[in-house]
């Protein structure tokens, strides 16, 4: 177990699709166990910076990096980081729910499955043991078999939650995660994270400032690419440092 | 002066419907000429006996094994290249002057007579690399002629698939080729499903690129060098030379049964395929 509280270390990172700059000499650090919350307006770059932590953006052509982002003391942008490793490392939930077109049980062994995991009794574990996690087991425990197109949009969130955690990464990274789901939903998947916090580090980009408000031990808030701030919530919340942060959180802009 | 909007509705519905019906009675007409002049001819003789004095007499049974064999071999060809293009050009390259290229020959390809394809492949297989007449001379014919249509089908197929499985795969450490086998052609094979259906028609169908490349040989064929006889060519001949119009149109029936039989046991299969898959 590395025992340095910083987990993943961004310094002086920079991103480009083609010309246009996306990120701008991001410096930030995420700990160990945190619930880290990421906010700011539309095309801040919170979901680049998400995408480059993955390398996702390696799959969009004309995707460019500068700089340094150091996971456990290594640069993933290094010529022999394996990406795949990296990705399994790295879970991570997108915006809208996008359970594959296959059974429950499918979904969640999907990425185990790849991995190379054949053994039955070892899939059906895995597969348990990661709902549970999410949340979702109880729901669903008597239809594994059925679509997982099938299920509500919380649940298909949560699926997809349970899918990442299969694969044991050290990382959850959550892209908005409950833009698209009623509140109900939305408060089960915040206990989730609460609970997953204790078992893995947790960057949480939100739209929603009081989501950040409610979950983030620290919360960074982006504008145009760039990092403005980084803090503790509630520092962030009450005395933001920077007029824009403040001027953003009141609903100013963005 | 403008129409009453619900007259001018109703005008283009009445419209629209008039241009369905009469493209349903062309169908339905040409499907009941055939079956009607055909039907009598024919019986369980006519399918399990070899034709006899020129096709004068007896069944069709060796040109049902020559159509079966000569179509079953031009997919084998045609589905791993076709497929395999197109995901190459989608899956495994940016979109660049290559893919350009090999996707406006592909098109140029898909517009070529097919009696331009029997001459080429009577040039190139037949006499040069020496196949003859033949099953595989015929085979490799045709699949070079469904080729553009597969790869067409099945890049359109690969191309709907959305990205964001690709991502969701990505994003679980899947391989490229994990990602193509397990999500995206997972998900395209309807798609391409119906493209390999509308080759295995077209190669059905196919007389004249079949007739200069596997011959016209009566018997049933033994080994890939053999020159053979499909359904649409014995028809063709029937035909043609006035040698029975009643087994001709007996053939003839065959081949529309043939092609509606294959048509619906794909639609089965992939109603099948779909419901487990979603």
């Amino acid at each position: 177990m590395p025992t340095d509280p910083v987990a993943i270390r961004v310094s002086r990172f920079s991103h480009f699709f083609g010309a246009e700059q996306t990120l701008i000499a991001l410096d930030l650090d995420v700990c160990r166990n945190e619930i880290l919350g990421i906010i700011g307006p539309a095309r801040s770059g919170k979901s680049t910076f998400l995408c480059a932590l993955n390398r996702l953006n390696d799959l969009v052509r004309g995707s460019r990096v500068e700089g340094r982002i150091e996971i456990d003391g290594k640069n993933i942008y290094d010529p022999d980081v394996d990406v795949i490793e990296l990705r399994r490392k790295l879970g991570t939930v997108f915006a809208t729910p996008i359970p594959l077109p296959r059974s429950i049980f499918e979904n969640v062994a999907f990425g185990p499955r790849m991995a190379g995991v054949r053994d039955k009794v070892r899939l059906n574990e895995i597969v348990r043991d990661s709902l549970e996690k999410g949340g979702l087991f109880e729901e669903v425990k008597d239809r594994l078999n059925t679509s997982a197109l099938k299920l509500s949009g919380g649940q298909q969130q949560r699926l997809c939650l349970a899918r990442i955690l299969a694969l044991k990464p050290e990382f959850i990274l959550l892209d908005e995660p409950t833009s698209g789901l009623d509140p109900i939903s939305t408060m089960k998947i915040e206990d989730s994270l609460r609970k997953l916090k204790k078992d893995y580090t947790i960057i949480l980009v939100t739209n929603n400032t009081k989501q950040a408000a409610r979950v983030a031990d620290r919360t960074a808030f982006f504008l145009n690419g760039g990092l403005i701030e980084i803090g503790p919530t509630a520092g962030i919340y009450t005395a933001p440092a920077d007029k824009r942060t403040d001027d953003y959180l009141r609903g100013k802009f963005g | 002066m403008s129409l009453d909007p619900r007259l001018s509705q109703r005008i283009a519905r009445t419209f629209l419907w008039a241009m369905t019906a009469v493209t349903v009675a062309i169908l339905v007409f040409i499907i009941f000429f055939i079956l009607r002049k055909g039907l009598p001819a024919i019986n369980v003789d006519f399918l399990t006996k070899n034709p006899v004095d020129m096709g004068k007499g007896g069944g069709i049974f060796s040109t049902v094994i020559g159509t079966v064999v000569l179509t079953a071999l031009a997919i084998l060809i045609a589905t791993p290249l076709g497929v395999g293009t197109a995901i190459y050009l989608t899956e495994y390259t940016w979109e660049n002057t290559l893919t350009r290229v090999i996707r406006f020959g592909a098109e140029c390809l898909a517009g070529i007579p097919s009696i331009i394809f029997g001459l080429f492949g009577f040039i190139l297989f037949v006499t040069k690399l020496g196949f003859g007449w033949s099953i595989l001379s015929g085979g490799l014919t045709l699949a070079f002629m469904i080729l553009p249509t597969l790869i067409r089908t099945s890049e359109e197929a690969i191309k709907s698939v959305p990205a964001s499985y690709r991502q969701v795969s990505f994003s679980l450490g899947g391989t490229k080729w994990q990602t193509v086998t397990r999500v995206v052609l997972p998900s395209a094979l309807p798609g391409i499903v119906t493209g390999i259906i509308l080759s295995v028609g077209r190669s059905i169908g196919e007389t004249a690129a079949v007739i200069f490349t596997a011959g016209s040989a009566l018997r049933i064929p033994t080994s890939l060098f053999s020159s053979s006889r499909t359904m649409s060519v014995h028809f063709y001949i029937l035909a043609r030379e006035g040698i029975s119009m009643s087994k001709a149109y007996g053939t003839a029936a065959i081949l529309v049964i043939a092609i509606l039989a294959v048509n619906i046991a794909t639609y089965y299969l992939m109603n099948k395929f779909i419901r487990k898959y979603s």
